[in-house]
């Protein structure tokens, strides 16, 4: 139930429901169009983190059958797909995200079960999205001659691709759509703590009718995900997640031929000037940090307020965050869901006690946390060194970090100062001031007076050790044509 | 007892509604033993000016869709169309198509909505710009579609000339005043059937049946029609259109493809109802000159 304790009034709770919800107890390996139990026979737990019960088993691949998927992949390639035209291509793309959008509601509900984020979330952003990167890549297979002049048109071969547990459903049609709309065949593996989705996309796969072997869906754990990449039959790496695991990869391909994507970690400034319009701000702050439990890799976890207005500006984020909601994810008024795993919340607690022990302020917000699940209270830390650990690495968690600035120019020697680049916000209500920090904030995405905005049209994707190469828009292509 | 079939009257399409034409007037296209096929509207001046104010007044709902919602929309038509296949099949048939070219027009009809609904929220990215200004400012320019766009539809051709003209421009954004085919017009008011019944506002697409010697004059004359895409055959039509937009500054294209061809499907479509609109802002270029990282 959601328990606020700083308003005189509580809202009823308004579960939604999960009945009509079709999972199986035990989710096999989709190799080939077909269900293929594990070489190794091992299982591994999928639960729900919001009250850690037990969702279904899922097969963990080793080696053996990855080598599978990819051969599936490879003849599926060689035989099918390449030799489809773009438009058949683009036809089949177009009933997968029709199938998304006929079954949002199933989607949204095994999304937020399994991965912690609020139904509120999964329901308008992660499922709606998902489906819209499907039909806009579904558009481009028939017209890829025009995203790039004067280059040929060729497909890669097959793509293995990693993806994190932050988004499972969306970031799989991320991977797989453009893969898909420039002819490649595809080995994706989600997340442990996060596979339903992806299992039930293959699903939909199936009843789209697309070739066996286009897509293929092996489960597991890191052990997997270093059997794609050092596959040596697969033409493209796309990883989603740390950085520390990007730079393995990197490392591991060093010497191949494979073609390589990074979307790793980010630690984004959120700059807020005296001009800007306050209140539009601090909801920016809070969907900055607090969106999907802060597990976003271009959260805004570093705000900068302009010393003018910084008292005022935190004494409404607090009086803010004193309203979220956080608590049972399948509750329509939850702001914020469980923490994705144990493991994650440790982490998350772990920079909590850093934060304390440095001697920094902390402010949390006042409201009661479930009694089972993976919960953590939204927290900030108030005047913050530029040099301390919080500052300088990814929590991937509800806590943000406020430091204070006089000048534009300093904001932008702090706001730079990171070895990450994937994303900053700008509040302002004056333009040429936006453009200016849009030029000099070196970061792939820059979000003014908004934060958090994501479109199958624009490209996402980080500077530095952010990470390299775009995802969505047409820039999108560019990742999967040779 | 035998029953009696049911026939359908041949109206016009004009805001979403079926009207019969205003003038009370009728032809009857021949197939092609000679024999009447329907008697269809013939559309007087004044039904154009009823079309085009219907189309103006969707125009500013229709470009201000998102550009993906005007994609979902145009696959949408695709989708009702595939349902009601047989029916066009039929009347393809029926105006002297053999079975095998009426299936084939069908399928490409629905594959061009497709490709076209594909892309609504890609031309902006193929033929928008950044604009590198030596000063100090943000400079970039978009295209923003033209407005009422009138298209005389090619004569030789029931259904696919139909869609490829006007799918590229209702994709832009505009909205479209048609003249279908004089000779071959059953499927166009079909056409609007699927309209309809798909999730197209009405008004956005608005269809007449004809003669294009009696209405051409108004197409070029019209001072509401934005730009006017011509797709008959007749010379002479051709520059009479051309004359009279002149006092509009009317936008003339002429359609040159072969509707059943592939190179029916390309972006420059859309573009030809496009207008180009750049935008300058200014950047306050202060601080952060020593922030190299």
């Amino acid at each position: 139930m959601n328990k606020n304790q700083s308003t005189k009034w509580n809202l009823d709770p308004a579960p939604e429901s999960a009945g009509h919800v079709q999972l199986k107890t035990q989710y096999e390996l989709f190799i080939n169009g077909k269900w293929e139990k594990p070489n190794s026979g091992k299982y591994f737990d999928s639960i729900n983190p919001a009250n850690e019960e037990k969702l279904a088993s899922v097969a963990h691949a080793d080696e053996t059958d990855v080598d599978k998927a990819v051969k599936a992949a490879r003849h599926a390639y060689e035989n099918v797909w390449s030799k489809l035209s773009g438009k058949e291509r683009g036809k089949y793309l177009f009933r997968i995200a029709r199938l998304i959008q006929e079954k949002a509601r199933e989607f949204a509900v095994i999304e937020t079960l399994d991965g912690g984020k609020s139904i509120r979330e999964s329901r308008d952003i992660d499922v709606p999205l998902a489906a819209n990167h499907f039909f806009y890549y579904a558009g481009w297979a028939d017209k890829l001659e025009y995203a790039f002049p004067n280059r040929p048109v060729k497909s890669l071969g097959v793509a293995g691709q990693i993806i994190p547990w932050n988004f499972p459903l969306l970031m799989a049609a991320w991977k797989i759509a453009p893969a898909l709309a420039a002819g490649n065949t595809v080995v994706l593996k989600p997340s442990e703590t996060t596979s339903l989705t992806a299992l039930k996309l293959a699903e939909l796969i199936e009843e789209s009718g697309l070739p066996a072997g286009v897509v293929n869906i092996v489960t597991g754990y890191g052990d997997t995900g270093s059997a794609i990449v050092n596959h040596p039959d697969i033409n493209k790496i796309a990883f989603t997640g740390s950085t520390n695991v990007g730079k393995m990869i990197q490392k591991a391909i060093a010497g191949t031929d494979k073609k390589l994507t990074l979307e790793l970690g980010g630690k984004s400034a959120n700059i807020i000037f005296e001009d800007a319009p306050i209140d539009q701000a601090v909801e920016g702050i809070v969907n900055g940090i607090f969106f999907n439990q802060g597990h976003v890799c271009c959260a805004g976890s570093r705000l900068f307020v302009q010393e003018g207005v910084a008292e005022t500006v935190i004494q409404k984020l607090k009086d803010r965050m004193d309203t979220l909601y956080v608590g049972d994810p399948m509750d329509k008024n939850t702001d914020i869901g469980a923490i994705n795993s144990k493991k994650q919340l440790e982490t998350i607690s772990k920079y909590i006690q850093i934060g304390i022990q440095d001697g920094n302020e902390i402010y949390q917000s006042n409201c009661a946390l479930p009694d089972k699940g993976y919960f953590c209270k939204p927290t900030l830390f108030i005047d913050v060194a530029q040099s301390s650990q919080l500052v300088q690495e990814e929590i991937f968690g509800p806590v943000l970090t406020i430091q204070t600035f006089r000048t534009v120019d300093e904001v932008i020697q702090k706001a730079n100062n990171t070895p990450f680049g994937l994303a900053a916000g700008v509040w302002t209500d004056k333009g040429s001031k936006i453009f200016n920090l849009t030029s000099k904030l070196r970061a792939g995405v820059v979000w003014a007076n908004t934060y958090n905005k994501f479109d199958p049209t624009s490209p996402f994707g980080g500077y530095k050790e952010s990470g390299f190469g775009r995802e969505g828009g047409l820039h999108g292509l560019e990742a999967y044509l040779g | 007892m035998t029953r009696l079939s049911v026939l359908k009257t041949y109206k016009i399409y004009i805001g979403g509604q079926f009207p019969r034409t205003e003038s009370g007037r009728y032809y009857s296209p021949l197939d092609a033993a000679g024999k009447p096929l329907a008697n269809v509207c013939l559309s007087s001046r004044k039904d154009l000016r009823n079309a085009v104010v219907a189309a103006r007044k969707a125009f500013g709902g229709w470009s201000e869709r998102a550009a993906f919602n005007r994609g979902q929309i145009l696959y949408r038509i695709a989708e009702m169309l595939e349902g009601r296949r047989s029916q066009f099949v039929e009347e393809l048939m029926l105006q002297g198509a053999i079975e095998k070219a009426a299936n084939q027009e069908v399928d490409l009809s629905i594959d061009r909505l497709v490709y076209y609904s594909g892309w609504t929220d890609k031309y902006q990215q193929i033929f928008s710009a950044v604009n590198p200004v030596a000063s100090s400012h943000f400079n970039f320019s978009v295209l923003e579609p033209m407005g009422v766009v009138g298209v005389v539809a090619p004569q030789n051709s029931s259904l696919i000339g139909l869609v490829s003209t006007i799918i590229p421009i209702v994709a832009g954004g505009n909205t479209v005043v048609v003249l279908a085919s004089e000779k071959l017009p059953l499927c166009a008011v079909t056409f609007a059937e699927v309209l309809q019944t798909s999730d197209v506002p009405g008004g956005i697409i608005n269809i007449l049946t004809g003669t294009e010697k009696e209405l051409i004059e108004q197409f070029g004359s019209h001072m509401d029609i934005n730009a006017v895409l011509y797709a008959g055959d007749t010379a002479e039509n051709y520059k009479t259109l051309q004359v009279l937009a002149a006092d509009s500054v009317k936008r003339i294209v002429k359609f040159k493809l072969n509707p059943s061809d592939e190179t029916a499907e390309n972006p420059y479509l859309i573009q030809d109802f496009q207008e180009v609109k750049t935008t300058w802002h200014p950047i306050e270029n202060i601080g952060g000159s020593s922030s190299n990282y």
